[in-house]
């Protein structure tokens, strides 16, 4: 089954390419006359009050109550929330609807890596016209940054993931290692762990895209730069190579568990101990505590590893903004929509539903650094990812093509993790196909 | 499709003299005694992994081995939920699948009947034209077709309706390539002349002579067409996005991904449950429909 669908998506990617290129030509012509009409606070307020019914896609599961509540204060809003697939099979959904011009949401589910795509290929209205400047200040810097792409607002920060290290403390107390707070102490760590009980691995990876290029991050680099439709990829950077360097280590001396991220495996090599830490973004409490209910205690969290011993770098990983498509129907109902989800008082139900906010009140907020989480000891887990968050190295951005670029990552840097090939090879060979599928595209790649 | 006819097409010859040459005649090869006891365990034993960790919780899953029962038994519970879960919307999907493979499977197999008759039993000037565009069709994946269906459809304003499925499920090259065949060899012309002779009528004929006759061509297409449908993935995959409208394999995809989301609830057991219970019906068709299905072929291999 897993094949199949695997064969399958392909061939949806493959048909979102086609979609996709259609699409950048078309809006060639079109160039400087994008100009949305302004929606004034009145003309929400007023679509709000005359009602109607929005669509949202979305495979978030804490808006099921947003809705539920928004749906409570305005009652005559009809909110019907579809989860059209998670990430990618969404995004291809989405494509396809907005080619077809039929079917599109009022309000779609987009992450950060792939809003680029979206707000370049003209999918997306661009938020300003309804206000959405007001809100600087509103949302975490990473986040905010994340959504002002290409020129735009294209969409609100709903989650952020300010990455810390989760660890499984017995794991560590038994063997006695030190919580490493460096690069370097954490792939010794990582040799003495797998010494002292071969079948312990200090983390998983078998390459995935999103982490990879969160390391970079944190690391100061900066691979993509994006200046309308000119990119520059340099996956050779300083920060590349800081990332490169440590975790060639690992592979080569095969520290890394050979389990995919999300996979049923990795659950039980969380539960187990077979896999100790994960560096990741600050939703993860809210899977652990369901997919892994057997390891509640035994986890803590402590600030990311720093490249350089003293620092306090931090970088975001995963994370989703909502968007209106242009196609939508009900521009003026979906901003008030979105705006009650990820900055009104939807954000507070969804933080109490165990989402990670990226509003800096929430983030402030006593209540919320104060929680104590059962699954870690009791220990204040949100003091860390609060920090994270205001932590995270600024200047980031992702190419207009990166939910391409992150599909053929393990075709090229996952080499680097099953064969004898560099890992600077892998990200090389990542760098040349990701330019030329731009330029196949219409970007001017340097 | 090979695999499943050759058994049975080899069998029939010996059908007739089954009775008093079986014991004699039976020699056991080891070899091929081992390669099918093979192929029965390597076919047996997802099954069986499934109905072993149906019965296991989210923690059970994880800790126990894999082909064994964990200490908590949990089936039950685990049926109670996944019926449950989400608002029952499980049972929903299900609906929803029989919906699709009522009409979609049940008219492609009406379909296929009429065509493959029609194709056998009448001439007609470009018969040889529609026979190259069926062996044609039966080459094209439905894969293929599933993109651009989508696009014609969302102009016709059918996606994400019951429609989008079960308009594009019934059609079955294969299976009117099937029951083509299956009636050129099951109907005899004499048969067709002796009821016209008689004075019937070609809808009569068809329904009153033929149909039982054809009766094992249309379960075999029936369930072929069935399987499909119910298996169906791609096409729903595309043309549906209201998860109230989702079959089974949707529904359960959307499930196992909610284990691959930031603050997702895992729910494997659920998944596992969910599955069991969507192979629950196929298998009981199949074991209801197997002595017809068996002897449509059998039928068609002795003809000639």
């Amino acid at each position: 089954m897993f094949t199949n669908r695997r064969a399958f998506l392909r061939t949806a990617a493959l048909a979102t390419a086609a979609i996709t290129t259609a699409a950048l030509a078309a809006c060639g012509s079109d160039d400087g006359g994008d100009t949305t009409t302004p929606v004034t606070a009145d003309q929400v307020q007023a679509a709000l009050d005359k009602g109607g019914s929005i669509t949202v896609w979305a495979w978030e599961p804490t808006l099921k109550q947003v809705v539920t509540s928004f749906e409570a204060k305005y009652p005559k809003v009809k909110v019907n929330l579809v989860n059209a697939g998670t990430g990618n099979d969404q995004y291809t959904a989405l494509q396809n609807a907005i080619a077809a011009g039929s079917g599109v949401p009022d309000v779609a589910q987009v992450e950060y890596y792939a809003l680029p795509q979206f707000a370049l290929g003209k999918s997306l209205t661009d938020l300003a016209a309804f206000g959405a400047g007001e809100l600087d200040g509103t949302f975490t810097p990473g986040p905010w940054s994340s959504v002002k792409t290409g020129g735009g607002t294209f969409g609100l920060p709903m989650d952020s993931g300010p990455m810390a290290l989760f660890y499984n403390k017995e794991v560590f107390d038994k063997h006695q290692i030190a919580v490493p707070t460096t690069w370097d102490e954490y792939a010794a760590a990582a040799k003495k762990l797998h010494a002292a009980d071969p079948k312990a691995y200090i983390t998983n990876d078998t390459g995935d895209a999103g982490f990879t290029t969160s390391l970079i991050w944190q690391a100061g680099g900066k691979p993509f730069a994006v200046d309308g439709t000119n990119v520059k990829i340099n996956l050779a950077d300083e920060g590349s190579a800081k990332f490169a360097g440590t975790w060639q280590k690992l592979i080569s001396d095969k520290l890394l568990a050979p389990v995919g991220s999300w996979s049923d495996g990795w659950y039980k090599g969380l539960g187990d101990g077979s896999i100790a830490t994960l560096v990741i973004g600050a939703w993860m409490p809210a899977n652990l505590e369901s997919g892994v209910p057997g390891a509640k205690g035994k986890w803590r969290v402590a600030p990311m590893p720093q490249w350089t011993a003293g620092a306090n770098a931090a970088a975001e990983n995963g994370g989703s903004s909502l968007a209106i498509p242009k196609a939508g129907a009900n521009n003026a109902l979906g901003y008030a929509f979105l705006k009650y989800a990820t900055a009104g008082e939807g954000v507070k139900i969804r933080v109490d539903n165990g989402a990670f906010p990226a509003t800096t009140a929430e983030l402030k907020s006593a209540e919320f650094l104060g929680k104590e989480f059962p699954y870690f000891g009791g220990q204040k887990a949100n003091e860390v990812f609060a920090k994270s968050a205001a932590d995270v190295v600024p200047g980031w951005s992702y190419l207009p093509f990166q939910v391409y670029a992150n599909s053929i990552f393990n075709d090229t840097v996952g080499q680097a993790y099953v064969t004898d090939k560099p890992l600077t090879d892998g990200l090389k060979a990542w760098q040349e196909a990701s330019a030329k599928y731009g330029k196949d595209q219409g970007f001017t790649v340097g | 499709m090979t695999t499943q006819t050759t058994p049975v097409t080899a069998a029939a010859p010996t059908a007739p003299a089954r009775g008093r040459v079986r014991r004699k005649e039976q020699r056991r090869s080891p070899l091929l005694t081992a390669l099918t006891a093979i192929m029965l365990i390597y076919s047996l034993v997802p099954l069986v992994w499934l109905l072993i960790n149906a019965s296991k919780t989210q923690e059970g899953l994880f800790s126990s081995f894999g082909l064994w029962f964990d200490d908590d038994f949990a089936l039950f519970d685990n049926i109670r939920a996944t019926l449950a879960y989400d608002d029952g919307v499980f049972v929903r999907w299900l609906l929803n699948t029989l919906l699709y493979v009522v009409l979609g499977a049940g008219g492609a197999t009406a379909l296929a009947t009429l065509g493959g008759y029609a194709l056998a039993k009448f001439d007609f000037p470009g018969k040889r034209g529609v026979f190259a565009v069926v062996i044609g069709a039966v080459a094209v994946p439905g894969t293929a077709l599933a993109v651009p269906t989508f696009l014609m459809f969302s102009k016709l304003g059918l996606t994400n309706t019951p429609w989008a499925v079960i308009i594009p499920s019934l059609i079955s090259p294969f299976g009117l390539y099937l029951m083509w065949t299956f009636a050129a060899s099951a109907i005899p012309g004499e048969l067709l002349e002796a009821a016209r002779v008689d004075g019937a009528g070609e809808l009569r004929t068809f329904i009153r002579i033929c149909m039982p006759l054809l009766a094992p061509g249309i379960v075999t297409v029936a369930l072929f067409t069935m399987v499909a449908t119910w298996n169906n993935y791609f096409l729903p995959l595309i043309m549906l996005k209201d998860p109230d409208w989702y079959p089974l394999t949707l529904g359960l995809n959307a499930w196992n991904d909610q284990a691959a989301t930031a603050g997702g609830q895992a729910i494997f057991h659920l998944v596992i449950t969910g599955s069991l219970l969507t192979i629950l019906p196929l298998l009981a068709a199949f074991l209801f429909l197997q002595r017809y299905w068996q002897s449509g072929l059998a039928a068609g291999g002795v003809k000639d």
